[in-house]
């Protein structure tokens, strides 16, 4: 396999009925590299990431992800490749406690005892072992954000995809985030979609900015933002 | 399950089938344990596996069949009644199949089932003629098909299991599967199956093939069904197209809304309890009141009971009183560690 | 000759038969999303209500069919509403359940008032020949009135103040709340109407068919396959729907008899729900009336 990346997209493109949400994206990634994708409201960020994830299909390109064809496979088998996904609405399992939210991810690819201790240890990895025992449904919004990386960070994947994670967080519990996700960038590569600006600055290097569907350019985080044709963009002055 | 709780509940069962007798008729306890074990299936499908399933009957009035014909066909009881077990699993699974990998939600899924229920209620009475037969074992149209040989002991077709022994060898099969069901929702795929209920996506995103899985908890809840039909028809001593009836589709479903979804103790006290209810209010006839026939009444109550359940009670019984119980036990099993302790109240609220 | 007539005949008259059971519950689970297991009861307590009228009070039969049948059963639709379904709208499998215990408690107390025996009326109109064959001529009646029931249908949503809120209140309840309509009220209205249409089709199938406490199960399970299979519009799902399965209904029965014919349109509703899973309407006439 020619070392070209994690992700590997090449003209996708996204059409609902004669509207374009998505026109001829490229985009790669490479191994343990942090990107987030930004763009204002309607910038196709979210359709790509449906692309990325099998939730939807894309009309026409090309998704590798490491030199796997991903067109039309079903979110469970992207994910099955070791891909870990967390939705922009905390997806989560709220009649179940924490650790069995935790613990069906961890044993998809562990014996049961092994899954025991990676739910130990994601519960302490994500800090959230106190409330261990307590229904999801009953946490706060911001710990169930966490409850799904946790639910993500179990199933020890090489590429995760987060949609909007700082999404509802409090000041606080985005540095948490920060935090969780640079140390999950150790093992993994991750695209972050996301249009929190700030929280962006605290993360990333590398950005990926979309617009109308199209990427219009990427870079270095303060490069990108200074660029007068992104901030024109999310000021709504541009055409 | 703890080998403490195992040994717990075979001393519960042990209890429970040899006093029973003393109250009630055997006959009936028998019909009540075939109820039982249909309503377990039913809770399984539906309280763990989410799938909300209108048609049950139609996999137990198969087993029902499928038990009758292969006795007939063979003169004796045993082939007939695993391939009560298997045919109607298979059926489940290429219905499941259909229904989970066309994605249907959940009132299409309603309406199929309902419908593949309806099919064969009105398939089984239209087979009256001659031929309609299946070796030796004709399928009777809507007077059923009676006279099919009953259980035995196993290589000797005389000795007949009937009376006491039924009843004793029916409740021991119940018991049998609840213990297996628990078995298996306490194993990985019981747990995936339980995350699946609660979020189908989240699951699906972690690798997990939803479809499969609920394929596969579908034919299980088919064959447990099934061997449910198949005990009923060994009590009843004749099958017909009324088990695949509307009423007896609806009948199911409130056996475990009553009882509680979400649990499997619940639905199967439900099914005994109102087995019985509908036994008395048989005996019960108030045609004096009106001077009219009226076998129908049952049904009234049994409505009434549907819409005040859903209206006042839509957990059911048996999580409602864990509920209640449980709030002053959550303390004791909070500090516990592992999945398997989970809490009273924790269950019961999933069963919400 | 004679036979293609009255095969297009059969056909047409079936198709009518479907829309006419199913309108009522097109529109309460179009406009509401609920689906009213009772529904098959409601068609029979219009027909019950009917015969009643006419055998035992000496109402005029067409009176008692298109007037008195729909008026009672919409009174008896409201009283449900408000008893029952308004506390579980947003809730489908729930309403599903006590729509359904609704429908046993209907046929127990029919039994008990009306006895489980089978009642009906004398058709007004008797039977046309078409050269060799006999036909009935009260079918005709059947027909113009299914074509009836669905222009109405679709002048009142497409024409009338009413219907434009109503359809408003079902894409968004909380803005027609916010633009000063009781979406509550418009809820129970929606009800109404199609248990009057439900009515309506009792009544004027009493002469057809006889009305026993049982007799609503076969009701509830065309109407609810020709709905689902239609889809969540309105007007154009069900006019695909019942064109469609009275067709394939009415062919399979000429080819082979009535039962299979039966068997036939449960498995092109399978067939069909499998391959459009949002029925058809969901497909082809996505947001039109």
């Amino acid at each position: 396999m020619a070392r070209d990346g994690v992700v590997e997209a090449r003209g996708v493109g996204v059409r609902f009925g004669g509207v374009s949400a998505l026109e001829s994206v490229d985009f790669t990634l490479a191994d343990n590299e942090l990107r987030c994708l930004i763009g204002p409201n309607g910038a196709g960020k979210s359709t790509f990431f449906k692309c990325l994830t099998g939730m939807l299909r894309p009309t026409e390109g090309d998704i590798r992800i490491r030199g796997i064809d991903c067109v039309g496979a079903h979110p469970h088998q992207i994910a099955g490749l070791g891909v870990g996904i967390k939705t922009q609405v905390p997806s989560v399992m709220n009649g179940l406690s924490v650790r069995e939210n935790i613990w069906i991810a961890a044993r998809r690819l562990n014996t049961t005892r092994s899954a025991n201790r990676i739910v130990s240890e994601t519960l302490e990895r994500i800090g959230i072992a106190d409330s261990a025992g307590d229904l999801v449904g009953n946490l706060a919004h911001g710990r169930r954000q966490l409850v799904e990386f946790g639910t993500v960070l179990a199933g020890n994947p090489w590429l995760i995809l987060l949609d909007e994670p700082a999404a509802g967080l409090t000041a606080d519990e985005a540095e948490r985030a920060v935090a969780v996700i640079r140390e999950m960038n150790e093992r993994a590569a991750i695209i972050v979609v996301e249009h929190d600006m700030h929280f962006i600055r605290q993360l990333a290097n590398t950005v990926t900015v979309l617009h109308r569907g199209r990427i219009l350019t990427e870079g270095y985080v303060d490069t990108v933002l200074r660029d007068p044709v992104v901030r024109d963009v999310y000021l709504g002055k541009s055409q | 399950m703890t080998s403490r709780q195992l040994v717990l509940s075979v001393v519960i069962a042990a209890i429970v089938m040899f006093v029973l007798p003393v109250f009630f008729d055997v006959l009936n306890l028998t019909t009540y344990a075939a109820y039982a074990l249909l309503a377990l299936s039913l809770g399984f499908v539906w309280g763990y596996g989410g799938i909300l399933c209108f048609g049950q009957t139609a996999f137990y009035g198969l087993g029902a069949y499928v038990y009758a014909m292969t006795a007939i066909n063979l003169g004796e009881a045993w082939g007939g009644f695993f391939l009560a077990i298997l045919i109607p699993a298979i059926f489940a699974a290429i219905l499941g199949a259909m229904m989970f990998y066309g994605r249907l939600s959940d009132v299409y899924l309603a309406v199929v089932t309902l419908v593949v229920t309806l099919l064969l209620f009105r398939f089984m009475n239209t087979t009256a003629g001659p031929e309609y037969v299946i070796g030796e074992a004709r399928m009777g149209g809507y007077n059923g098909i009676p006279g099919f040989p009953t259980l035995h002991t196993p290589g000797n077709p005389d000795a007949n299991i009937y009376d006491e022994e039924l009843y004793y060898f029916t409740f021991i099969i119940l018991f049998v599967c609840y213990l297996l069901t628990r078995w298996l929702l306490g194993s990985p795929f019981g747990r995936v199956l339980v995350g699946l209920r609660e979020n189908e996506q989240r699951i699906e995103l972690l690798g997990y093939d939803v479809r499969a899985r609920k394929t596969a908890a579908f034919a299980f809840g088919g064959g447990l069904a099934g061997l449910a039909g198949c005990l009923y028809a060994n009590a009843a001593e004749i099958v017909t197209p009324e088990l695949f009836s509307l009423g007896l589709a609806a009948e199911a479903i409130i056996w475990v809304i009553v009882g509680g979804t979400g649990t499997l103790i619940g639905p199967m006290i439900g099914a005994a309890v109102l087995g019985h209810l509908k036994f008395v209010l048989g005996l019960q006839s108030i045609k004096q009141v009106f001077g009219k026939e009226n076998p129908l009444e049952a049904t009234l109550v049994f409505g009434m009971i549907l819409v005040l359940f859903v209206l006042f009670l839509p957990r059911g019984v048996v999580p409602s009183i864990q509920g209640w119980f449980g709030r002053s036990l959550v303390g004791r099993f909070k500090s516990g560690s592992g999945m398997r302790r989970r809490t009273r109240s924790e269950r019961a609220r999933n069963g919400a | 000759m004679d036979l293609a007539v009255v095969v297009v005949y059969e056909i047409l008259y079936t198709i009518a038969f479907l829309a006419l059971i199913s309108a009522g519950l097109a529109v309460v689970f179009g406009m509401m999303r609920v689906v009213n297991l009772a529904h098959g009861e409601f068609i029979l307590l219009g027909g019950y209500t009917a015969i009643v009228a006419h055998n035992n009070l000496g109402i005029n039969l067409f009176v008692s069919m298109l007037v008195i049948a729909p008026v009672v059963v919409a009174v008896f639709g409201v009283v449900i509403e408000r008893l029952i379904v308004r506390f579980l709208y947003g809730r489908l499998i729930n309403t599903m359940l006590a729509t359904w215990g609704l429908s046993l408690a209907m046929i127990g107390s029919f039994s008990l008032i009306f006895g489980t025996t089978t009642t009906s009326v004398k058709a007004p109109i008797g039977s046309i020949s078409v050269g060799a064959f006999n036909i009935s001529g009260y079918n005709i009646f059947i027909i113009a009135s299914a074509i009836g029931v669905i222009a109405l249908i679709f002048a009142i949503l497409r024409f009338t103040r009413a219907g434009l809120v109503a359809r408003g209140a079902m894409q968004n309840a909380d803005m027609a709340t916010a633009f000063g309509y009781d979406a509550s009220r418009i809820y129970m209205a929606t009800f109404a109407a199609g248990a009057a249409l439900a009515g309506l089709a009792g009544g004027i199938l009493a002469p057809l068919v006889g009305i026993g406490p049982n007799a609503g199960s076969l009701y509830i399970a065309k109407a609810f396959i020709t709905v689902i299979s239609g889809g969540a519009s309105v007007v154009s799902g069900l006019i695909t729907s019942s064109g469609f399965f009275g067709f394939v209904t009415q062919i399979v029965t000429f080819l082979t008899n009535s039962v299979i014919g039966e068997l036939g349109l449960l498995v092109a509703a399978i067939i069909l729900l499998r391959l459009l899973p949002t029925g058809i309407s969901g497909r082809f006439f996505k947001n039109r009336l």
